[in-house]
């Protein structure tokens, strides 16, 4: 009854054609959007620095890994070095450039992140599956050790480490730095998040979008169809590197403050990497729900289990996280495979048909 | 032309200069290998039978050397430890079966890998729940393995020095390739994992148990992290950096093909000697440290000429 697009007649090409047809999922999307500009007036500043303003970063990069593993179907375990790219090459520009805006520099440090990713991806033209995991961990240990060895992308800090300098835009407004408001950061986070989803979200439905679906579910009848495979992988890679590069800037610049190699390592590959398979392969808001799944459920085991009376350490606390985590993945790769995008479209099923059982 | 000099020359002046460093630097890198080749060879085994790229097998060799560690330092003896320390490598091979492997049987390998880094998850928390994260010390005098060291001479005055513990390493992991190449060939469990690993369906109609198999294929490759987590705790530490270690094993196992035992080995020593010998006559020039992932380099480079490894079956691809 609430959810029925029955009666909802297309009359032109531009409302058939509209990222949301139905006007239930507009009205859904608008009172989505607007709670995520409510959050920040009632919630706590911990609360948007540590949970909003990641989340949304890592469902960014979530969505660039499901550009190359969930569209195109390159398995990647070099996200986080990608990532990487982003952060250190957003740090030297506005050294470089200190007077830019910030957010300008962190769209345009992506596209070093997706040079890289083009560089990185050129193997896949000849390697599949498995064996193009390991290109990619190649990407990932060979990038990690330039961010340790190249003293000149962290401007010759006797630490090792990048730490973000203040920097103002848009009048006087603080926006990086020990200083800035969690307010405006998640504020910058979240525009240039839905901005360059929107972005995202044509590009997947649209011509290349459709040939990376081509390659991912055969890349040889693809080819013989007319789909060329160089074009079409490779910009899969630079896509996918941009979003992780720019997710990258920003997980620094908004939410890090300062960050030593470490901070791109492996774990943070598989990290993503989780997002995108528990979210669902080849879907947008699947990224997003792994994003909350993935970085929430710590924090809620942190929080949660010490408040039901379990009293123990917080690193006991640390590890029962890890071993749950690391459960819930199985749980939920045997119960849904297809992850929790299909759970919800199968909920939107059902409340389509609601309240009888089918319709 | 002096930096291609210093590339292209340099090394191998240094390699002739100093024969006994080089061949220090080259047992080196066969130990290395030695324990690479384990711990893909523990890959091998359960790709073969089910199709499934565990990614668990270097947790499980830091698993079982805690188990072993932990449980001589609760009192038990060495060697008691270890047959239980197998017992629990059996245990875990029995839950993974039946709680991993059974539900998610005839998922897409993608599934499949997560589900063993799932699990890897799990055992890296339950680990460290049950033994603490801290590196621990291997139990190496009490199983009896030798300790000391052996100096050669070489030419004049030169040293080559050989760890007991390395060789005895090394002949560990051929008796094992030997009695695993016994037990595929020879017996009616190893006949009957070749028949799972060449085709699940057919093997099911002839009677054969997957699950069975499964288990068993689980626990040899227990077996082998277990041996690992040995070896490699009595050359360092028993700990969780050895996870990042077992990611080695992946351009191992591109060299040696994902199916094949004698390519693990043979991979494992290609990889081992060549980090080796790049980080140290080429290593220096590029500010060191390439051993993290120079392995790769030449994995991926190797992959461009040969997609299939050295010893894995040829890839055919229909439409």
């Amino acid at each position: 009854m609430l959810y029925r697009e029955s009666g909802q007649y297309k009359t032109t090409y531009i409302a058939d054609q509209a990222i949301f047809p139905i006007r239930e999922d507009r009205i859904g999307m608008a009172i989505i959007g607007l709670i995520a500009i409510a959050i920040p007036f009632v919630a706590s500043d911990f609360f948007l620095n540590a949970i909003m303003t990641p989340f949304l970063i890592l469902a960014l990069a979530a969505i660039g890994l499901n550009i190359l593993t969930g569209y195109a179907g390159q398995l990647s375990l070099g996200t986080g070095a990608f990532m990487g790219v982003g952060a250190y090459s957003c740090y030297k520009l506005t050294t470089i450039f200190p007077d830019v805006n910030i957010i300008i520099l962190v769209l345009i440090s992506g596209l070093f992140s997706a040079g890289i990713g083009v560089i990185f991806g050129l193997p896949s033209l000849r390697i599949k599956g498995l064996y193009l995991a390991v290109t990619t961990l190649a990407a990932q240990f060979f990038l990690e050790w330039c961010f340790i060895r190249i003293p000149w992308l962290y401007n010759y800090n006797p630490s090792g480490a990048i730490e973000v300098p203040e920097r103002r835009g848009f009048g006087d407004l603080i926006l990086t730095g020990p200083s800035a408001a969690p307010m405006t950061q998640y504020f910058v986070v979240l525009g240039v998040v839905v901005v360059v989803t929107l972005a995202v979200k044509n590009i997947v439905r649209g011509r290349i979008g459709r040939q990376w679906m081509m390659i991912r579910d055969m890349d040889i009848a693809a080819e013989l169809m007319g789909v060329r495979p160089l074009t079409a992988k490779l910009s899969a890679f630079a896509v996918s590197s941009y979003l992780c590069g720019v997710a990258g800037a920003m997980f620094i610049f908004f939410y890090l403050g300062a960050a030593e190699p470490s901070a791109f390592s492996i774990t943070l590959s598989f990290q993503i990497l989780f997002m995108v398979i528990l979210g669902g392969l080849g879907s947008l808001v699947g990224s997003f729900f792994g994003a909350a799944f993935i970085w929430g459920l710590p924090i809620v085991l942190r929080a949660g289990l010490p408040a039901i009376g379990i009293d123990i350490g917080a690193e006991t606390v640390f590890h029962i996280a890890t071993m749950v985590v690391g459960a819930l993945i199985i749980f939920f790769l045997i119960v849904e495979p297809h992850g929790l995008a299909r759970l919800w479209s199968l909920g939107k099923e059902k409340l389509r048909v609601w309240p009888f059982p089918y319709g | 032309m002096d930096f291609l000099h210093s590339i292209l020359v340099d090394p191998f002046v240094q390699m002739v200069e100093l024969p006994d460093f080089f061949l220090q630097v080259l047992w080196e890198g066969f130990v290395a290998g030695v324990l690479y080749a384990l711990i893909a060879l523990g890959f091998v085994l359960i790709f073969k039978a089910s199709g499934v790229f565990n990614f668990a097998q270097g947790i499980m060799v830091v698993f079982a050397g805690l188990t072993l560690v932990g449980l001589h330092e609760k009192g038990v003896p060495a060697y008691l430890a270890l047959v239980l320390t197998i017992g629990v490598m059996g245990l875990l091979a029995l839950a993974v079966e039946r709680f991993v492997m059974r539900p998610l049987v005839n998922q897409p390998d993608i599934i499949l890998l997560m589900s063993t880094i799932g699990l890897t998850y799990f055992l890296v928390g339950f680990g460290e729940f049950v033994f603490g994260g801290e590196p621990k010390q291997m139990i190496t005098e009490e199983l009896g393995l030798p300790t000391g060291s052996t100096a050669f001479e070489i030419g004049d005055g030169g040293l080559l020095i050989l760890q007991h513990i390395d060789i005895a390493a090394a002949v560990i992991a051929l008796i094992m390739v030997g009695v695993l190449a016994v037990f595929f060939n020879k017996t009616r469990i190893g006949r009957a994992l070749r028949a799972v690993a060449d085709d699940h369906q057919a093997a099911l109609s002839v009677g054969i148990s997957l699950n069975q198999i499964w288990a068993i294929v689980w626990f040899a490759a227990g077996i082998v992290a277990l041996t690992t987590g040995i070896m490699w705790g009595a050359r360092s530490d028993v700990s969780f950096a050895l996870e990042i270690i077992a990611l080695k094993a992946l351009p191992v196992l591109i060299l040696g093909g994902f199916t094949s035992i004698p390519g693990a080995i043979v991979g494992g020593l290609i990889i081992g000697i060549g980090e080796k010998i790049g980080e140290i006559y080429w290593g220096p020039l590029v500010g060191g440290g390439i051993e993290s992932w120079l392995a790769y380099m030449i994995a991926l480079i190797f992959l461009l000429f040969r997609p299939q490894g050295l010893f894995g079956e040829r890839i055919i691809e229909r439409v």
